[in-house]
């Protein structure tokens, strides 16, 4: 250190010295002509020295004020794209050098088209995204940027394993943007209409089945019970049928006594007319298919869907019918609800890093991540706040108590649901589950046929994803 | 244009007359090589790679192990004994889809183009009716057709009005493949008219002329001049109905969604999902069903070559 600085200072040393010499060998610069002189060189000296000052001011600045511009990739189920954007605004207000552009696509985007970009290198800098698991191994790792990890650890750490690339136990590569509990809907005017009392807690699929068939019996209701097209809507049924998901060495064993239960409710629900085709039966392959719309036209008398559609209810449904969140229904394996949800996550082919982590430490700092969720009426994917609570000042009665119920759900989730959910191939299962339940649903297959179809999909697979 | 006169007038004295037709196929074939054949490459690499990479030289070669799993079948004729039952799913729907659609378009448009050119009130109109939904996008032709198909639609509304029970159409197989088929002729018998009618007009007068000096009945005129003459047209119309048929996909996509089941999942749609919508996007098998496809589609060309050979003879 002191060698290197002593180096340094006899460099400048001798530069000044040299150019001291250089000076007083030029006689003229002294005198009465040397003013003149002096005056004659310095001018142009000035004069640039005031023309770049102002072309700076003009231009906009030193360089040191460039903005960065980052993308973020989002969906919406309800409002939360309205308050992303409004966070985002605040953010750039006290951030004037990160501008983020915030991409609002369709869930279906994101699910289909950004893997595609992601593995060609094209993809934006962070995302909210679903399949936590599937996209782990573009995830950016933020701990080097992050001024504290262990505000992260402390509270999305249960949430962070879902979104870790494999074999890395310590990443940081987000937050949740909420936690989902699956849960059903209930239409209660129509239960009331028909004069059915509301099945209690703890009540089986079985119960719902027959009190939901009755209503819609009595009231000419099209859809007793709809249930999303989703995988993971299916093993909500799947897990409280007892379904072990894994087999003792921790490989994935889709088809059990558990699974085979729940696909035969489903199918024979359909038989029977408590389900209708047009959700299962009507598309084809994985896709997703809803009854929101159904819902909110009072057709469906009950809906297995999940918290993150309460928003989307209190708004659209309004005074049109009395609507509740109940508990999910029970089985021999229990009454757990699916975990799930959404988390906005940072990517490693990102050219900000750093910029990136300062975004996403605001968004996920406590004041912010309140405020979003009570505004976007999301159960919180923050341990923190979730053990505080979280006031929903905007919530309509109705929205409040379905977040209540959904609230009481998350705590009672059984391990095997969480452990199903953060699985790294869960939607590879998932998918195949529902192209082929929706075959045999259609009439096209017989259930047993779907059983070995599943397996067979599952191990094909999750060796083509393994193939190097 | 005069301003290239000089340079091009100097580059054929370079090289020739002959070779200047090169030069102007040049800016085409640079076109077609990069977005036509270079993509077509592409595909072949993918189809003897698997993994689920993006870039080719990330992929690792396994021949012709996706095809083999594509025909790996019992019996092709039962797509529940192939290992890749979707794939054959879709060939069997999309066959059954040309084979419908194709005899429907043809037939449809022949009626259309003779009515069309006889000397009615408001033909220029009904031409233009009938060649409208040519301009429609096929998502929208297909998101039309879906509102008035749905459970609340307008036809279930109608039915109703009637007296009538409300019809489920896209949960009944034979239903949905039924309004696929309609759907799009309905979007596409404008265009076959128009080639139809002008095969119709071309067809000299005073054949006819000769015909009604004869007495000749109508339907003999018709089997024994219009029909005649116009068969090349009909060559063409019926070729690139099948070749069009057999590319068919985001009309009922969006309609039907490829089901109920896999009722109407047609070859293009199995091949967009495998390479792009499952989970694990396996262009590898993708890019396979798309050699396939691209072979079948090859063979039809050439019967196109063909049938307008046989016009010029």
């Amino acid at each position: 250190m002191d060698a290197d600085t002593e180096g340094n200072t006899c460099a400048r040393g001798s530069v000044e010295e040299r150019a001291r010499g250089a000076y007083l060998a030029r006689s003229d610069w002294t005198g009465e002509h040397g003013g003149k002189m002096i005056a004659r060189a310095v001018k142009p000296v000035i004069a640039s020295l005031v023309l770049s000052l102002l072309s700076a001011a003009v231009f906009g600045g030193p360089a040191s004020a460039e903005t960065t511009v980052l993308r973020m990739a989002w969906y919406s189920d309800g409002n939360e794209g309205e308050v992303m954007a409004d966070l985002l605004r605040r953010f750039h207000d006290q951030n004037k050098d990160i501008d983020v552009v915030l991409d609002q696509v369709p869930y279906k985007a994101i699910n289909e088209n950004l893997p595609v970009q992601l593995a060609s290198g094209q993809g934006p800098d962070m995302a909210r995204i679903v399949d936590m698991g599937g996209l782990s191994r573009y995830a950016l790792d933020m701990r080097p940027y992050l001024k504290d990890p262990g505000y992260w650890e402390t509270n999305f750490g249960p949430f962070l394993e879902w979104m870790r690339p494999a074999g890395d136990p310590q990443a940081i590569p987000g937050f949740m943007t909420q936690l989902t509990v699956t849960g059903p809907f209930v239409n209660k005017t129509l239960f009331e209409q028909a004069g059915v009392a509301i099945p209690g807690e703890k009540s089986t699929w079985e119960d719902w089945a027959k009190a939901v068939k009755e209503v819609a019996g009595k009231v000419q209701a099209p859809f007793p019970l709809a249930l999303d097209r989703s995988g993971h809507r299916f093993y909500a049924l799947a897990v409280s049928q007892g379904t072990k998901v894994f087999d003792a060495n921790g490989e994935p064993d889709v088809v059990d006594e558990g699974f085979k239960r729940a696909a035969q409710l489903v199918y024979d629900w359909h038989k029977s007319g408590v389900m209708s085709k047009e959700l299962w039966g009507s598309v084809s392959g994985t896709a997703y298919r809803g009854a929101n719309d159904e819902f909110k036209n009072a057709q469906v008398v009950m809906y297995l869907s999940g918290s993150w559609q309460t928003a989307q209810f209190a708004k659209t449904v309004d005074n049109a019918f009395d609507w509740v969140a109940v508990p999910n229904p029970c089985g021999p394996g229990g009454c757990s609800s699916m975990p799930g949800g959404a988390g906005l996550v940072a990517f490693k082919q990102t050219q900000h890093p750093r910029e990136v982590a300062r975004l996403m430490e605001y968004l996920a700092s406590e004041p912010v991540l309140a405020e979003f969720y009570a505004r976007s009426l999301f159960v919180p994917g923050h341990l923190g706040l979730a053990k505080k609570g979280i006031d929903y000042p905007t919530a309509s009665p109705e929205a409040a108590a379905a977040l209540k119920v959904f609230t009481a759900s998350a705590a009672q989730i059984s391990p095997l649901a969480y452990r199903t959910q953060g699985y790294i191939n869960s939607r590879i299962i998932f998918n195949a589950v529902i192209s082929r339940l929706g075959q045999a649903v259609s009439g096209e297959t017989m259930l047993e046929d779907a059983y070995k179809r599943i397996t067979a999909d599952v191990a094909q697979q999750i060796a083509e994803r393994n193939k190097k | 244009m005069r301003l290239f006169d000089p340079p091009m007038r100097r580059l054929q004295r370079m090289i020739g007359a002959r070779r200047m037709a090169y030069v102007f196929l040049l800016p085409n074939f640079v076109f077609f090589g990069l977005f036509v054949f270079l993509p077509i490459g592409i595909n072949v690499v993918f189809s003897v790679t698997g993994g689920t990479a993006l870039f080719p030289s990330q992929r690792p070669y396994v021949g012709g192990e996706q095809f083999a799993h594509l025909f790996d079948c019992g019996s092709y004729l039962d797509p529940a004994t192939c290992r890749e039952d979707h794939f054959w799913r879709g060939v069997a729907n999309t066959a059954k889809f040309v084979v419908f659609q194709v005899t429907a378009m043809v037939a449809f448009s022949l009626v259309t183009a003779l009515v069309l050119n006889m000397k009615i009130r408001g033909r220029g109109f009904f031409r233009a009716v009938y060649f409208f939904p040519v301009l429609l996008s096929p998502v929208v032709v297909a998101l039309i057709w879906k509102w008035i198909l749905q459970r609340d639609g307008l036809l279930n509304a109608a039915i109703t009005t009637l007296g009538g029970q409300k019809i489920l159409f896209f949960v009944d197989p034979s239903w949905a493949m039924f309004w696929a088929v309609f759907v799009s002729v309905w979007a596409h018998m404008g265009f076959y008219t128009l080639i139809l009618l002008a095969g119709l007009q071309a067809i000299p007068a005073d054949l006819y002329e000769a015909a009604e000096m004869d007495a000749t009945p109508r339907w003999r005129v018709l089997t024994h001049i219009t029909l005649p003459l116009l068969w090349p047209n009909m060559i063409v119309v019926i070729v690139l109905a099948l070749i069009k048929g057999a590319q068919t996909f985001d009309e009922v996509f969006v309609l039907t969604g490829g089901g109920p089941g896999t009722a109407t999942l047609m070859i293009v749609q199995y091949i967009y999902e495998t390479g792009f919508a499952s989970q694990v996007q396996n262009f590898g098998l993708a890019a396979a069903a798309s050699v396939v496809l691209g072979v079948v589609l090859f063979v039809l060309t050439l019967l196109q070559f063909a049938a307008a050979r046989r016009k010029e003879i």
